[in-house]
């Protein structure tokens, strides 16, 4: 059972479909006028339009990339080259993707300042802090959506609205909501925002960025002028198309979706917390994906959990640092103050609209069994021999 | 991560993993706050190694190396078990991936301090 989703997602049968012609026969280049070029142009315009209905944009408003971290990027330092002059100032949360916090490295690497807003227990920013944290240098606030590891959802629709009373522009990364709990850029006051094809069940190497009208912003890609001079390079046409079926299927059952997925998720949560002893939630109980659970557990490493749960047949992440490729524990577990140790012990599930297929009991029992399993390896979990005692003794 | 069908038999069925509570020496060895924790039990007779165990807080590579060097301790007098090396360890579990290299001296580590304890508590 893959529950993995928010690590990537399975291609859909209708999404690969729709795809298939712009892989085989309809080749053409969007940007030539002859005729099998035409056809390329009207589906990526119809992709366009797709990914616009799903956040309430208008079509010239959204740009094709090739992903989140594009999409990220591109946002980030397109604002920060283009506004320097007036202010060297961006406010984003300890929290971020990778894609938002090294691209925030980066430009403090040429004297840009960085405020992250801590984000507490619960694994959400303060409004005060944000209030706090404006300046007159203050040019960008990039705070994302839903957090990718623990599932929190931040209070956008504020953010976006102190950001506008402040004359600041907003970015927010909404690679993990899209699709899954509501995005609209006219409600929720966003001038710049990231989106991703292969966590909607579409293709990978795919994504776009929303720039409402009247955003400018320094391209990353300079060359034939594709995407409005914004994005150059030949469009991914079968991927947009791809993107923009996901896209328009994720959002139509929207509603739906959420409601199956939060009744697992809360069935899991309630039955790991009640059967498992010193097992914890991390983050918000309330405000989250419905998709998304992060728990941790006293005493056991997380990458050996990860291991017992696929030999029985379940696939799942952590944020432990043993399972890292740089040995570094999860920054995000770590922003919400939790000991070093316990961070080890965490398990993230992220659901998709197919995993309703899976006996939650099942599952919660074999997470119980793996975890008592390593515990009892453990020096760490309830050792009834005193080290200390038996440590020096004649 | 990518480890050998040795490394994965040992994660699975850790051999000696248990904790002893007439043991002879006992080395601890890591810390927590990096992700692992390893304790090694001897049991020790006539300058040999009658009986060895471990308990291991860790990833699957630290458990594996923690099983692995009881087997080869066990028998061996305590000058030859102070040879083994991390290397001795991680190629009689066919390898390991090389970030989880600091595993395997992890585990030679452990019981070098239990030897070591061992001729602390023991020297009249």
């Amino acid at each position: 059972m893959y529950l993995d989703n928010s690590a990537t997602t399975k291609i859909s049968s209708e999404v690969l479909e729709e795809m298939l012609p712009y892989l085989k026969d309809e080749f053409g280049n969007p940007s030539t006028l002859y005729s099998v070029g035409r056809e390329s142009k009207k589906a990526l315009e119809q992709a366009r339009q797709r990914i616009a209905d799903s956040i309430n944009a208008k079509k010239d408003e959204i740009i094709f990339t090739s992903g989140g971290s594009e999409s990220d990027n591109l946002a980030i330092k397109g604002v920060a080259f283009k506004l320097q002059k007036k202010g060297k100032h961006i406010i984003s949360s300890e929290i971020e993707h990778p894609a938002v916090k090294e691209t925030l490295h980066f430009l403090e690497s040429l004297d840009f300042k960085v405020t992250y807003l801590p984000v507490y227990d619960n694994g959400i920013i303060k409004i005060e802090d944000l209030k706090e944290a404006i300046t007159p240098e203050t040019i960008l606030i990039t705070i994302m959506h839903g957090n990718n590891e623990i599932g929190t959802l931040q209070p956008i629709e504020e953010i976006g609205k102190i950001a506008h009373e402040n004359n600041i522009l907003f970015h927010t990364d909404a690679v993990q909501t899209f699709g899954k709990v509501e995005v609209d850029v006219e409600k929720q006051n966003i001038d710049l925002l990231s989106v991703s094809s292969h966590k909607i069940n579409g293709p990978k190497g795919v994504g776009a960025i929303y720039i409402k009208k009247g955003v400018r912003l320094v391209p990353l890609i300079h060359g034939g002028g594709q995407e409005r001079g914004i994005r150059s390079g030949t469009e991914n046409v079968a991927g947009i198309v791809g993107f923009g079926k996901a896209a328009e299927l994720a959002c139509s059952q929207l509603d739906e979706h959420a409601e199956k997925l939060s009744k697992i998720r809360d069935e899991i949560i309630e039955k790991v917390l009640d059967t498992i002893p010193e097992s914890y939630l991390n983050g918000d109980r309330d405000q989250r994906l419905p998709n998304v659970i992060n728990f941790r557990f006293k005493a056991i490493e997380g990458e050996s959990l990860i291991l017992l749960l696929d030999s029985k047949g379940y696939q799942t992440s952590t944020g432990s640092a043993c399972s890292s490729k740089t040995l570094e524990a999860s920054p995000v577990l770590t922003a919400l103050g939790l000991d070093p140790v316990d961070v080890h012990g965490s398990l993230r599930i992220s659901l998709a609209p197919e995993s309703d297929v899976f006996d939650v009991d099942e599952f919660v029992e074999a997470i119980a069994q793996s975890v008592e399993r390593l515990r009892k390896m453990s020096p760490l979990w309830n050792n009834e021999l005193d080290y200390n005692a038996i440590v020096g003794r004649k | 991560m990518d480890y050998s069908d040795k490394v994965m038999d040992h994660f699975a069925n850790p051999r000696n993993c248990r904790p002893m509570e007439d043991a002879d020496g006992v080395g601890q060895v890591g810390n927590p706050t990096c992700g692992d924790l390893m304790t090694i039990y001897i049991k020790v007779e006539d300058d040999k190694i009658a009986d060895i165990s471990f308990q291991t807080f860790g990833c699957g590579a630290a458990i594996a190396t923690s099983s692995m060097i009881t087997e080869i301790a066990v028998g061996k007098t305590l000058d030859e078990a102070l040879q083994i090396s991390r290397n001795d360890v991680a190629e009689e579990l066919d390898g390991l991936p090389p970030v989880k290299m600091h595993c395997s001296n992890l585990a030679a580590d452990g019981l070098q301090a239990a030897i070591e304890n061992y001729y602390e508590t023991h020297q009249s």
